[in-house]
């Protein structure tokens, strides 16, 4: 790691000549299949997620259309089964867990710390191509004989169906490997390559998020490793653990299962509120407010979000004091996201506001992730989950979390890093429609389906009650809507790399030191050292029409190494 | 599959299952869905409060101080303890509250009165068994009006749900356990059992019905429904027995396929098993495949039937291959 001295001066902007940037520096297949850049290993990773949730996607529409009418409308059940197995499957493991912290994360978070790489960039590759070679194994289910367990693969249904179980939990046991080499990776970054100064109170607050969430990664992944090798030992040798018949108990999977896949909705939504704070006090030109508390918030979720599993199995038999336990934790961990949101509002007050399509996907994302946090309130409640547990009061709360949340705060996070990592401006007020679209279309697909959940309606169901049909049209022409804004986001994010502006440095005036660098960065990310700002200190920023983008002022870009006060 | 005859039929007879709630719940009909109810509505005023409350605060902000010529940031402090606190206690205050109540709803659900009227309830891949004291087995859940009832929960595979949306019960049924349930319904009528734990491919038309009978009348149904082998003629007895036990979820009676072969004008014919071999179809022959499933298993079809030894009488076992018999011979 180069030493990066704060003092020496550095000019305000470039001149074009000196754009040697992480994209052409190096051509061909195999520069990108073996490359070290963070950077790059980000991009890859970000076209497969992508195409990951493009497939997802394609997989939820094929749901949609299958429940316009009840009883079989396009495919049979048992295709339906492997349909939403997969699409839950692709849009966990290869989408939602990856996305931020791997693919957004890997080429923003050494840049944010001033840093010239990760602190292992060969372990990062390694956690793409496992990522890679464990996504072609979850496909290959698809060739090997479908997978129709639903993505938790509760036993003994999936020990004992004839599907391509083994396979399925291999990949996913693979998978993990990648998502504990990046969380490694992350916190010796985030410990050892800060930029001489950078404490910790002064880190972005995108950092810390990633922080708690690599702490999940490390400590939860592992059991579900071990869990699904249980799985694949019981179906390969019948050892019975889990297989009442082999003496197992079913009941003992859901514990390991939910062990780790509770604390994986933090990895998935914590990254995410890391985004949410950098775009609202961007966007709002304000610092953060309550820094210590989001920051704090984080690793308190991190913490006691390995406590909770057991509400997903309050109906299963387990004893009352454990569900007794489990709902007072479960309600405990909601006052730290609470806590959150309060914040982001509070950093609105008195602000500048400007709805460009990030902060319209931040906003989306206090109002959606709102409802998917308040709607857990009911699904934590022991009386009440007796009722909903298993409907599609369910399904609804959590993709209003993993979509209204995740899915917002990326689509958030891609328009606004987009400029940085491919160095042109997509098209603003298209992408301002499309998110505006998003948003309607979402709340149109699920917000119907908590109505039909508490009048009772099970999830997982091919077939259906009559009374039900218009809960399900009303949610499927949601769903259409919100593919058809998707595939328009698509559109104009590739047109934008051929034909769009070419990118500031600083388009929207963030203070993290990422948007010091040139869009597209560097290969080595700083070719001098950028000045030390706090990450909110947005009066150290001036627009300069020239550029068309934020400039530091001039007195800050001479490098005097203030206290750099970020939040007071 | 004869899916439009049956959603027919649950249209018919369940269209009063979701019915006759408000915008949200369905209608209740146990003595403690209103206490669930409660909870429901309590949360889902404190959690509309604070929605409002956010996206007034947010809409408002963004017009009063939405970036436009002239207008710029203003200083404001960047923390405040006193606020902080604030919107930290209360919370936790009303989430506190939230738990109590759930808590207490829970434990009047989970504790039956001593005098519960208890019912086997058995499930399987995709039907419920009912059995009632007196040994009857009926593929609806019959219960008096008035009256608790304990259910004890055991699965024949995986695991399923049993799930009944008009009363606020719901609890898993897993194999290698006897989990158990209790409610008491209010009002006779008909209510839908839903499955709810994932099964597979029938798991979606895996449902039955409570039928709650009105106080007094529930032990004469008991008594003539118990009686059926020894008052109806036997092939009629045995179309109950194909209703009742489980058959009618994968085989069918008018050459459809589902997961298992069709009933159909099978007597009689040869049939073509999987290993190549043919075999006629007697009385023997459907014994067997009561009995022992996989002994013999036809070209076509996966040998995932389970065993009715022990479950099905002797009598019960002739009197559904007398029904088979009065199918008739004609190939579908």
């Amino acid at each position: 790691m180069t030493t990066l001295d704060a003092s020496v001066p550095r000019p305000a902007q470039r001149p074009a000549s000196d754009r040697d940037n992480y994209l052409t520096h190096a051509r061909g297949f195999l520069s990108w299949a073996f490359t070290l850049d963070h950077k790059r290993i980000g991009v890859m990773y970000l076209v497969s997620t992508l195409g990951a949730f493009l497939l997802g996607g394609l997989l939820a529409m094929l749901i949609r259309t299958e429940l316009l009418t009840p009883g079989p409308t396009v495919i049979d059940a048992d295709t339906y089964n492997n349909v939403f197995t997969l699409h839950g499957a692709i849009m966990i493991f290869l989408f939602l867990i990856p996305v931020i912290p791997a693919a957004l994360g890997n080429f923003v978070l050494p840049l944010m710390l001033g840093a010239k790489d990760v602190a292992f960039p060969r372990m990062n590759l390694l956690s793409y191509w496992i990522y890679a070679t464990g996504g072609i194994m979850l496909l290959g289910v698809l060739l090997t004989g479908g997978l129709d367990t639903g993505w938790t693969f509760y036993t003994p249904y999936s020990t004992t169906t004839n599907t391509s179980v083994g396979l399925a939990t291999l990949a996913v046991f693979i998978l993990g490997f990648g998502n504990i080499f990046t969380g490694v990776n992350f916190i010796t970054t985030i410990h050892k390559l800060r930029l001489p100064g950078q404490t910790w109170s002064k880190l972005p607050l995108f950092i810390w998020a990633q922080y708690a969430t690599s702490v999940i990664q490390i400590l939860a992944t592992p059991v579900l490793g071990i869990t699904v090798l249980l799985i694949f030992i019981e179906r390969v040798m019948g050892v019975g653990i889990f297989d009442p018949n082999l003496g197992g108990d079913p009941v003992l999977y859901q514990h390991f299962f939910w062990f780790y896949s509770h604390p994986a909705v933090y990895i998935m939504v914590l990254p995410a509120m890391g985004v949410i704070s950098e775009l609202i006090s961007v966007f709002s030109r304000k610092p953060i407010f309550g820094y210590k508390a989001i920051a704090g918030s984080s690793l308190a979720i991190a913490i006691v979000g390995f406590f909770v599993w057991g509400h997903h199995m309050f109906t299963s038999g387990q004893s009352n004091l454990a569900g007794t336990i489990f709902s007072i934790l479960t309600y405990a961990v909601a006052i730290p996201s609470a806590i959150k949101v309060f914040n982001w509002v509070a950093t609105m007050y008195k602000g500048n506001i400007r709805l460009d399509a990030p902060m319209i996907y931040a906003l989306s994302f206090l109002w959606l992730f709102g409802i998917g946090g308040l709607t857990g309130l009911f699904l934590g409640n022991l009386g009440v989950d007796l009722h909903l547990h298993d409907t599609y009061f369910v399904v609804a709360h959590f993709h209003y979390v993993m979509v209204g949340g995740t899915l917002a705060a990326f689509l958030g996070a891609l328009h606004y890093w987009w400029p940085k990592m491919f160095g042109r401006m997509y098209n603003e007020p298209l992408a301002r429609i499309c998110a505006v679209l998003v948003f309607l279309g979402f709340n149109l697909t699920f917000f119907v389906q908590f109505i039909a959940g508490t009048k009772g309606m099970p999830r997982r169901y091919f077939n259906y009650l009559p009374e039900f049909t218009v809960y399900h049209q009303i949610s499927s022409a949601g769903a259409f809507l919100t593919g058809l804004a998707f595939f328009i986001i698509l559109y104009y994010l590739l047109v934008s790399l051929v034909r769009g502006r070419p990118a500031p440095a600083n388009p929207w005036g963030g203070a993290t030191l990422e948007w010091q660098t040139t869009s597209p960065p560097h290969p080595h990310n700083f070719p001098e050292p950028p000045v030390l700002t706090g990450p909110y200190e947005f009066s150290a920023l001036v627009f300069d029409e020239e550029v068309g983008g934020y400039v530091l002022r001039p007195e800050r870009a001479g490098g005097a190494p203030s206290g750099a006060e970020g939040h007071r | 599959m004869n899916w439009l005859g049956r959603l027919a039929a649950v249209a018919a007879e369940g269209a009063e299952d979701i019915r006759g709630g408000g915008f949200w719940m369905p209608q209740s009909a146990s003595t403690t869905a209103p206490e669930v109810d409660f909870v429901f509505y309590f949360i889902l005023a404190i959690s509309a409060f604070f929605f409002v409350l956010i996206v007034a605060l947010t809409a408002l902000f963004v017009v009063r101080y939405r970036a436009r010529p002239g207008h710029s940031e203003q200083d404001s402090p960047t923390h405040n303890t006193a606020l902080e606190l604030t919107w930290s206690i209360i919370p936790s205050i009303l989430v506190l509250m939230m738990f109590w109540f759930g808590f207490k709803a829970y434990m009047d659900q989970y504790n039956p009165p001593a005098n519960a009227y208890e019912i086997l309830v058995e499930a399987q891949k995709w039907n419920w068994s009912f059995q009632y004291p007196n040994g009857y087995i009926d593929k609806d859940l019959h219960v008096p009006a008035g009256t608790p009832v304990r259910l004890v929960l055991t699965s024949q595979d995986v695991i399923h749900s049993f799930f009944v949306p008009a009363f606020r019960v719901k609890k898993d049924v897993v194999p290698g356990r006897y989990n158990k349930v209790w409610f008491e319904a209010t009002q006779p009528g008909s209510y839908v059992v839903f499955c709810t734990e994932y099964c597979g491919t029938g798991h979606s038309d895996m449902l039955a019905h409570v039928i709650v009978h009105p106080p007094g009348e529930f032990e004469a149904w008991l008594e003539k429904a118990a009686n059926f082998l020894d008052t109806l003629p036997p092939a009629e007895a045995g179309k109950l027995l194909y209703e009742q036990r489980g058959c009618t979820q994968c085989h069918s009676v008018d050459g459809s396929p589902r997961v298992g072969p069709t009933f159909k004008g099978i007597w009689g014919h040869e049939v073509k098993l999987r290993d190549g071999s043919t075999v006629p179809v007697d009385e023997d022959y459907l014994r067997e495949s009561i009995v022992d499933p996989q002994a013999k298993v036809v070209d076509g079809f996966d040998p995932v039937m389970p065993t009715y030894a022990g479950r099905l009488k002797d009598k019960e076992i002739t009197y559904i291959i007398e029904y088979l018999k009065s199918l008739g011979e004609e190939q579908p």
